[in-house]
């Protein structure tokens, strides 16, 4: 290891002053209900004015005191080996995280924090995505350079006195970038009923403050077939003509919804191969800065849509022990063709699998099974309708019929299903990879290096043993990968050629 | 079904005290329901042994067979550079964890193993899928020993 240099000094630090301002305008945001909550309270009151206003200053003041002391009692040093953290007041907690360990350094600019050029560091362990390692908020200039020292660090690279800090441009290629007219034409493919659930939500929440009752069904009803009988007078094409409006309202929310939710995530969409790693860039008010090495990437997966898939749109994600935001892999492309998709997966170390010609499918029995044990409960629900059907009262019979005739149509869709997915999903293996793909209308084709699994496991429940096939589930560092449904015979040749790669390497020497 | 079914490759049993210990553990969680068939029994609503016989002959089932079978299907293989663990009476799972890939190792022993001498030894990988894989019912100088010898195999700046 090289001597302590200015970037990598010995003494703890705080972050940025200007960061207790940043939080203390953020905890603003915590004091709104309780805020609402005294104003309301107190309108009852005799005088209650008088006392709202100290008292809102007084909550005021005590958010800004804990805050100061939160401040206070955070301090970080970028030590020799390890970064530490030490935060708390009454319970003090300090956490020392080696170099080696960690997985990426991620930068996040929440919309306040932007404002004053602040930043918030993150390091990814892997120890699981809540307890990580995070400083918040420091200079931009401090979060590249924090971000530098710790990746130099890491490979254990002599750091020049000053070159650390200087946070140098380094040379980087644009992988993949978003224009505005990509990202619309991603957003409207990312329909979205979540603002229906969101108003609902509300209304229930805030419905005293609204001057009628919305959950009062009979003066709806009042109201819409009302004293003049308005819309029974208006005909049945009317009512057609509204029900068709009201869809539509529907499918247009739903399209603003997913199109706000995916420019406000993604806009200025940019990943860059990087000397660090893929380097990953996005957000239009809170602005997201990752990098993931490209040693630590695990497996890849490539996923797509219902619809999205008619016009070749695909999405590309990276496994790895770090997690992202809100989902366990980090999505490096999120909507783009094959032939982009081609190029970022090359430079991840990855292929397609283009040249395979000898894909495996699984046992006819298994897709036989599960096809029956899918649509068999349904056929026995029909067969118990039509035997109780002189039971029922005569205005329900053609209700029982339409029942009896829907489960039948669920019943041959499931049989159908399986018979197409044995022509979908399939597998492959060669000396280095493991190709998955799986599912019929929105296929998902998973990627995984032979010599990064941690372990294999041959799984049989009941039915399986006596038909004998298997599923072969693989151990992947922050994700999943299994092969269902295939030949007990294949099951083990699989298991045997993977151990012999993985066997040979050991963990700390898996390739870079 | 029998513990030599995989490939030839014979299965190293567990300890034969691991039937004891699920035996106990099973009279241990069979208990209350027994109980409680005998307070049904008191209130005198159906005719005497509705509800003790079928639960006391379950139970009895549970405790004399299930854990005998539980123990011919367990086993274990220790390769040169891989355990192998096969466990399951209806869903049957055979995992194997290379030592390369073990990240930290445990032996455990609850209250019951270390009345009959007996420890759990749990590897622990990276991967999602099989974090920890654990094998009970070892005597615990076996388990130590194991764990020595995998641990000379998980290269020191791994830990």
């Amino acid at each position: 290891m090289t001597k302590p240099v200015t970037a990598v000094s010995e003494d703890w630090r705080r972050t940025s002053p200007l960061s207790f301002v940043v939080r203390a305008i953020t905890g603003l945001r915590n004091l709104a209900f309780p805020a609402l909550a005294l104003v309301f309270g107190s309108q009852g009151w005799q005088g209650g004015g008088l006392f709202v206003a100290p008292a809102l200053l007084a909550m005021v003041g005590f958010s800004g005191l804990f805050t100061w002391i939160a401040w206070r009692h955070f301090r970080y040093r970028v030590g020799e080996h390890d970064i530490r953290i030490e935060h708390g007041l009454i319970s003090r907690s300090a956490r020392a995280v080696p170099y080696e360990r960690i997985q990426d350094v991620s930068l996040e600019q929440k919309p306040v924090p932007r404002l004053f050029g602040m930043a918030e560091v993150r390091f990814e362990t892997g120890a699981g995505g809540k307890d990580e390692v995070r400083i918040a908020y420091v200079t931009l200039a401090e979060a590249d350079a924090l971000r530098e020292t710790v990746r130099a660090r890491k490979t254990g690279e002599a750091v020049a006195a000053g070159e650390a800090a200087a946070a140098v441009e380094e040379p980087s290629r644009t992988l993949f970038a978003m224009d505005p007219r990509r990202l619309v034409t991603f957003g409207l493919f990312e329909f979205s009923l979540v603002a229906f659930a969101v108003i609902g939500g509300a209304l229930q929440q805030f419905d005293f403050l609204l001057p009628f009752d919305i959950w009062d069904f009979e003066a709806w009803i009042e109201l819409l077939a009302g004293p003049g009988h308005r819309l029974q007078e208006l005909g049945p094409a009317v009512q057609a003509v509204g029900a068709v409006l009201a869809l539509a309202t529907l499918a247009v929310l739903g399209l603003v919804t997913g199109l706000v939710r995916t420019v406000l995530r993604d806009w200025g969409f940019r990943l860059e191969e990087t000397p660090k790693g893929l380097r990953r860039r996005r957000g239009l008010l809170t602005r997201t800065d990752t990098v993931m090495p490209i040693h630590r990437v695990q497996a890849l997966y490539v996923t797509t849509g219902l619809l999205r898939r008619r016009f070749g749109w695909h999405a590309l994600w990276v496994v790895s022990l770090a997690t992202d935001a809100k989902s366990a892999s980090h999505v490096v492309v999120p909507f783009a063709q094959m032939s982009e998709i081609a190029s970022v997966i090359r430079v991840a170390g990855f292929d397609l699998p283009d040249g395979i010609t000898h894909w495996h499918r699984p046992s006819p029995r298994y897709r036989f099974d599960r096809a029956m044990l899918g649509a068999l409960p349904l056929a026995l629900g029909v067969v118990a309708l039509a035997l109780a059907r002189p039971l029922f009262p005569a205005e329900a019979q053609a209700g029982s019929l339409l029942g009896a005739v829907a489960m039948a149509g669920i019943a041959v869709l499931v049989a159908v299903r399986e018979r197409l997915l044995s022509r979908y999903d399939r597998h492959a293996i060669d000396v280095e990879r493991i190709y998955v793909r799986r599912g019929w209308l929105a296929p998902r084709l998973d990627i995984a290096s032979r010599v990064k699994l941690q372990s294999v496991e041959i799984a049989q429940g009941p039915i399986a043993r006596r038909r004998g096939y298997a599923t072969l589930h693989f151990g992947v560092a922050g994700g999943t990968l299994a092969i269902e449904g295939i030949p007990l015979e294949d099951a083990r040749l699989l298991r045997d050629g993977v151990l012999h790669s993985i066997a040979g390497v050991d963990f700390s020497r898996l390739p870079g | 079904m029998d513990a030599s079914d995989h490939e030839g490759d014979a299965l190293t049993p567990l300890h034969p005290n691991y039937v004891k210990v699920v035996r106990l553990a099973t009279l241990g969680w069979a208990l209350p329901f027994v109980i409680g068939a005998l307070v049904l029994e008191s209130a005198d609503t159906l005719p005497r042994g509705a509800f003790l016989a079928p639960v006391v002959l379950v139970a009895l089932y549970l405790i004399s067979r299930v854990p005998l079978r539980r123990y011919q299907a367990r086993g274990y293989q220790l390769g040169g550079d891989r355990l192998r663990v096969v466990r399951g009476l209806l869903f049957r799972s055979d995992t194997v964890v290379p030592f390369g890939r073990v990240q930290h190792i445990d032996v455990q022993q609850g209250p019951l193993e270390r009345a009959y001498g007996l420890a759990t030894l749990v590897l622990h990988t990276a991967g999602t899928h099989n974090a920890s894989v654990a094998l009970p019912g070892l005597g615990h100088d076996d388990a130590v020993a194991m764990r020595e010898e995998i641990r000379a195999h998980v290269k020191r700046e791994t830990l």
